[in-house]
């Protein structure tokens, strides 16, 4: 077993010294950001309390049902989160559920994909593999499917002459709408394709470094990032 | 030669082709009319009244409600690409969706006569759109909505922007379709305008749609 380096709290609380140089910043310069800073750290260490509780509970268990619950509510998060990020809303429940649907549908087959073809952990819903795996691939998804949502959203308002314009000719709606629907898939692949290119240049993976630090050989810890 | 002037086509006489019933939005009140082949009506009223959204309702752009039937056939049995092509709405701005003119036509030659008849030169085709007038650009949209040969032409105030000439070239053409069993709804600001080109005259006031005798037959003996 790796070992690595326990924190205790006095040291959790000398790491959250900067966000209190940051709230004083904020005084100084007037950028009334210091509330919700101080808010935002406070609700992320009452939400890390929490979920390390969770996660501590889940890893126990082992079951599919609770793994399964515990997996559906991460995609209604993000898809809530993905949601609030549009600056023009479809109508009704469209919004949240075209974006919910969406990365439901990509997070959970890649994630089972993964689950089931490359790490093949027994049983394979095992919660330590299947969780921690789902919640990085709905952090890209909620991104692409953020941004995408919003192009398509702000473009077909944007273009909604163009698009009419076809329709009245006798277009079919995927004719019409085909050159919104390009934009919006290029704005959300662009983030993944810039990631993709800088990483191990600019950037570590946030997976492969919880291998490293969690004492797997760096080289083993590159596997689990490219899988 | 105007529609109105040459008196009804031999179409006009007919059965409705176009029949609505109720036809209705959030802010359209019920709105009933018949349109025959070779009619034109002139639909008029102030700005905000809801002609534009009477026409949009009719293409089917718009959510809405009510019966809507052309040649005896449900709206909700002809799928939207279909209905849309038969029943073409040419809006006050027309939107573009490629650089060039020559790309929005399948045929340039087979639009060519009609690009002619409405002043524009044959290499017209390669003018990029970013810098056609308005006029020019609601010309050609006209153009564009005739060539896929609709049954019924809506048309928003197509003439709104344009100079005394091309506004006769543009009347004349529709009057000719028109003669061929076109059937037009024409929205126009202009009283004389609909006394040349419109069999009949809608007035839309405050989302609600009404059929009035036009003056010119009000005052004609």
């Amino acid at each position: 077993m790796a070992s690595y380096i326990a924190l205790n709290y006095w040291e959790l609380g000398a790491a959250s010294l900067f966000v209190f140089i940051d709230a004083g910043l904020s005084v100084i310069f007037r950028l009334n950001l210091h509330r919700s800073l101080l808010v935002a750290a406070i609700r992320m260490a009452v939400q890390l309390a929490l979920v390390g509780l969770v996660l501590t509970t889940l890893f126990s268990l082992v079951s599919p049902l609770w793994t399964g619950i515990a997996a559906f509510v991460m995609v209604l998060f993000a898809g809530h989160e993905a949601a609030q990020r549009q600056e023009m809303r479809l109508s009704g429940w469209w919004s949240y559920g075209l974006g919910t649907g969406c990365m439901m549908m990509s997070s959970v087959l890649v994630t089972v994909f993964a689950l089931t073809a490359t790490l093949r952990p027994n049983p394979w819903y095992d919660p330590r593999y299947a969780i921690p795996l789902l919640g990085m691939i709905l952090g890209n998804c909620m991104t692409g499917i953020g941004l995408g949502l919003n192009a398509l959203t702000t473009s077909l308002v944007n273009r909604r002459a163009s698009v009419e314009a076809q329709l009245m000719l006798g277009a079919t709606r995927q004719v019409a709408a085909g050159p919104v629907t390009r934009e919006a898939l290029r704005s959300a692949l662009m983030p993944v394709i810039n990631s993709m290119s800088v990483t191990a240049v600019v950037s570590l993976p946030g997976m492969m470094t919880g291998r490293i630090l969690g004492g797997v050989p760096p080289a083993e810890a590159v596997k689990y990032r490219s899988s | 030669m105007l529609a109105n002037e040459l008196g009804r086509s031999a179409f006009h006489a007919g059965s409705p082709i176009l029949q609505i019933r109720d036809l209705r939005t959030n802010l359209l009140r019920p709105a009933s009319l018949s349109l025959s082949a070779g009619e034109c009506i002139a639909i008029r009223g102030p700005s905000g009244a809801g002609k534009t959204l009477l026409l949009r309702a009719i293409a089917d752009l718009d959510p809405n409600e009510g019966l809507v039937c052309l040649d005896g056939r449900n709206r909700s049995t002809i799928a939207g690409p279909e209905w849309r092509r038969l029943v073409d709405y040419v809006p006050a701005e027309p939107g573009w969706w490629a650089d060039t003119v020559g790309e929005h036509f399948s045929e340039w030659t087979t639009a060519l006569p009609v690009v002619r008849e409405l002043g524009f030169p044959e290499d017209a085709k390669a003018w990029p759109i970013s810098r056609l007038s308005t006029g020019e650009r609601l010309r050609l949209a006209l153009v564009r909505a005739l060539m896929v040969r609709p049954k019924i032409l809506l048309l928003d105030e197509p003439t709104a922007a344009l100079d005394p000439a091309s506004v006769a070239a543009v009347e004349a053409l529709i009057a000719t379709r028109v003669q061929s069993g076109l059937a037009v709804l024409w929205i126009t600001h202009d009283a004389e305008q609909a006394r040349h080109i419109a069999h009949r005259l809608l007035v839309v006031k405050g989302g609600q749609v009404r059929e009035e005798v036009p003056e010119w037959q009000a005052t004609s003996p």
